[in-house]
């Protein structure tokens, strides 16, 4: 057990799987001699060499491309895109070929791939470093897609997703990689060395893929949410006392379903969080599950609180940003409703 | 027959890391003015070898010589002189306002002037450049207001992009600039679009992409080279080689290619390679460029052989991944400094004179920022309304951002 950065946890899981398996390779724009620019691979060239970690040329269809490649060949590429904003060049490598070699070929050829990339926003990164575009790899049969709230669940996921037969899109929420930030801009965040979310495991550890966690027990209301959103779920619910179910859902797809719907069931409310635009966002996918599992113990309409439908803006991305008194004011309404 | 070898990945290396010293002997620099300047509607397969040399003007004395000199008279040296020295102070004056938490983020030229304030005097009043992040003296150049490129740093209530954009991401039509965008190389082919929307509607604009070396491995970069090359669109094709992306080296980006400027070769398209840190030769293979594309010859490529001296952005630090003193090391010098002893030696520049303008010049960015500043930075004073932030989505603001605007109460 050490206590980790989410940075260290997924450099941890990335050095584990590599020390097992020699064909886990590592790759991405920046990611070999420096380490990646926010540091999730720093050492791990020196220490399996250029030919398992390296560098390469910007252009992101070309880093997917090339892993779909290896990965039918046999090696399990965990590759990165250095901001989840550029990965629409690697778009079609992703749709059309990694989520379909399997059902294609019948099983002949299938892409045990993993692509990271860090999301969200909260960092004044504009619009072309804050996008969280989860629903864009959840609308795609064939990928499945995780995205942890913390350096436990970081490692244990990730370890998971190497291991998985198939692609999965591991997005990392940038605003939480130093720690737990709960949408109050103007107070410091605490650490990851004072939260005991950050103790994680040493060696090989695997959280399996489509397992909730319960961040908060509470009988009012059901949220359901994930990413940077757990921690300004939990701060709107402390906020307002109001006594929130909170569930991290960890992996999107695939889905815990029956850990949302028995809490739907007790509660009777819910509402969704995310920091994803509204429109077809996969807020929309989590209201209608819920409602068709838990429409007649439903006492309060479903709310969703997201990002607004515009580009992330700059200055104003604290207005953008859906922060704990716009989250409160949801759960306020649901539970009076 | 015998058993295969096993086979290895090449993984490239730049010559020196941190810790080590400096080696550019790799970059083979020809004599100032030795490399002919051929008619502009040559036939490109006779001028391959310019896409593997480097077109300079200005010699180690600090005289213009060669078939590329003698295209600028003293004013306008004087103009590019101030030009150059303008950007660097106002990068100067930006960086330390980021520092001070004026503003998120900056990125500077620091190195590369030349480039962006040469290229600028070639164009003409029309002519649309799709620039990077690193040509912000093509609206120094072109006269653009300092303050206004202020209010975009600083995000503030005057911003002319209402605070939506990262800082430098400028935008002005009027001045020829293209709205920056974050990612890559995607607007080197919008600028082969744009010409082709030209030449479509028979006007007489032409159009200048920009791209850094470690973008051109990017595929829209190739799209941008089949486009021009097919339809001979009439645009000017920029690739700004800097020697390093964030921290990877050129090589990365180049694999076996000899040049950048060799990538053109494959697409008959003149490919040039010039001293990006000499400003005459920036200028004179500009226009060399700029006037074939306007007499519908087709495209150009130019590769600038520079050296980014400062870190990549703000949220950089370069002494990670190669050797600290490798700027001092670079054999193409500084931009200011080779005009500067050019004029010099002219005898219509002097170390009095320098030191004079940086000083006049100074004085007017640091207006120019008080000014700025009179309109906020990005966390204190005027800034652009959450109003603004659902304006300009749509031309006509859709019902379901009404609704979202109401929502937000603002
Ligand atoms: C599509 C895309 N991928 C990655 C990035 C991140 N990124 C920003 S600048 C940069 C390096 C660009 O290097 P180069 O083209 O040489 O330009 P320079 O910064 O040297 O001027 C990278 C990788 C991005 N902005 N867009
Ligand atoms: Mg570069």
């Amino acid at each position: 057990m050490a206590r980790m950065t989410m940075i260290e946890a997924i450099r941890d899981a990335m050095d584990v799987m590599m020390a097992r398996d020699e064909k886990v390779v590592v790759f991405g724009e920046d990611v070999g001699y420096f380490g990646g620019v926010f540091r999730c691979t720093a050492g791990l060239q020196q220490k399996y060499g250029k030919t398992r970690c390296f560098d390469t040329p910007i252009n992101e269809s070309g880093i997917v491309g090339t892993a779909i490649g290896m990965a039918t060949y046999g090696l399990r590429p965990c590759v990165e895109i250095q901001f989840a904003d550029y990965m629409y060049p690697a778009y079609d490598q992703i749709v059309s070929e990694a989520a379909r070699l399997r059902y294609r070929s019948n099983g002949e050829f299938t892409c045990p791939l993993v692509i990271r990339m860090p999301t969200g926003g909260g960092i004044f990164g504009g619009q072309t470093h804050s996008q969280s575009p989860e629903a864009l790899f959840t609308h795609v049969a064939g990928l499945k897609t995780v995205v942890p709230s913390n350096p436990y669940d970081a490692k244990g996921l990730l370890i998971a997703a190497i291991e998985d037969p198939d692609p999965v899109i591991f997005l990392e929420p940038k605003r939480l990689y130093n720690g737990p930030f709960d949408g109050h801009h103007d107070r410091p965040v605490t650490p990851w060395s004072k939260h005991e979310l950050a103790d994680v495991p040493s060696g090989h550890f695997v959280l399996p893929l489509g397992k909730a966690s319960i961040v908060r027990a509470g009988s009012a209301v059901t949220v359901l949410t994930y990413g940077t959103m757990v921690y300004v779920a939990q701060a709107a619910a402390a906020e307002t006392g109001i006594d929130a179910e909170i569930i991290d859902l960890r992996t999107l797809i695939p889905l815990d379903l029956d850990t949302i719907a028995a809490s739907v069931r007790k509660t009777g409310r819910c509402v969704v969080v995310h920091e994803a635009t509204l429109t077809s966002g996969f807020g929309a996918e989590l209201a209608t599950l819920v409602q068709e599992t838990c429409f007649f113990h439903l006492e309060a309409p479903i709310t969703r609180v997201t990002g607004w439908d515009t580009p992330y803006p700059h200055a104003q991305e604290w207005d953008y940003f859906p922060g704990p008194a716009r989250v409160g004011r949801a759960l306020v309404e649901t539970v009076e409703a | 027959m015998s058993e295969p070898k096993p086979l290895s990945l090449h993984v490239p290396e730049p010559a020196v890391r941190p810790g080590g010293s400096p080696d550019f002997s790799n970059v083979k620099i020809p004599r100032a003015g030795a490399v002919p300047r051929p008619d502009v509607d040559v036939d490109p397969e006779a001028i391959r070898e310019l896409a593997f040399s480097i077109i300079r003007v200005l010699n180690r004395n600090g005289e213009a010589v060669g078939p590329w000199a003698g295209l600028l008279s003293d004013e306008e040296l004087i103009e590019g002189m101030r030009h150059m020295m303008t950007l660097r102070t106002f990068d100067a004056r930006m960086l330390i306002a980021q520092r001070q938490g004026k503003t998120s983020f900056y990125m500077q030229h620091l190195g590369e002037e030349a480039i962006s304030c040469a290229f600028r005097k070639a164009l003409a009043p029309g002519d649309m450049n799709f620039p990077t992040y690193r040509q912000a003296g093509l609206l120094i150049a072109g006269g653009y207001s300092m303050v206004d490129m202020m209010c975009q740093v600083y995000s503030n209530s005057r911003d002319p992009v209402k605070g939506r954009q990262l800082p430098v991401m400028y935008s002005s039509k009027e001045h020829g600039f293209f709205t920056i965008s974050g990612n890559l190389a995607t607007q080197f082919v919008q600028a082969v679009g744009w010409a082709m929307a030209s030449a479509i509607c028979n006007d007489t604009k032409i159009a200048a992409a920009w791209i850094g070396d470690g973008s051109t491995a990017e595929s829209d970069f190739h799209a941008a080279l089949v486009f021009a090359s097919t339809y001979k669109a009439p645009v000017v094709l920029n690739i700004v080689n800097n020697q390093w992306a964030i921290s990877t080296f050129q090589g990365i980006a180049r694999g076996g290619s000899g040049t950048f400027a060799a990538r053109g070769l494959g697409f008959g398209i003149p490919s040039l390679r010039v001293d990006g840190n000499d400003y005459l030769a920036v200028h004179a293979v500009a226009k060399w460029a700029i006037e074939r594309a306007r007499r519908n010859l087709g495209p150009t490529l130019i590769e600038y052989v520079t050296y980014r001296a400062g870190a990549h952005s703000t949220s950089d630090d370069p002494s990670a991944y190669r050797p600290k003193t490798e700027s001092d090391a670079w054999p193409l010098g500084d931009p200011i400094i080779r005009l500067k002893n050019h004029l010099t030696v002219k005898g219509v520049w002097s170390e009095e004179r320098h030191k004079q303008a940086e000083a006049e010049i100074l004085d007017t960015v640091i207006t120019a920022q008080k000014e700025a500043e009179s309109y906020g930075t990005l966390h204190a004073g005027g800034k652009p309304s959450a109003r603004d932030m659902f304006e300009g989505v749509y031309a006509e603001m859709p019902p379901h951002l009404r609704r979202q605007r109401q929502q937000a109460g603002v």
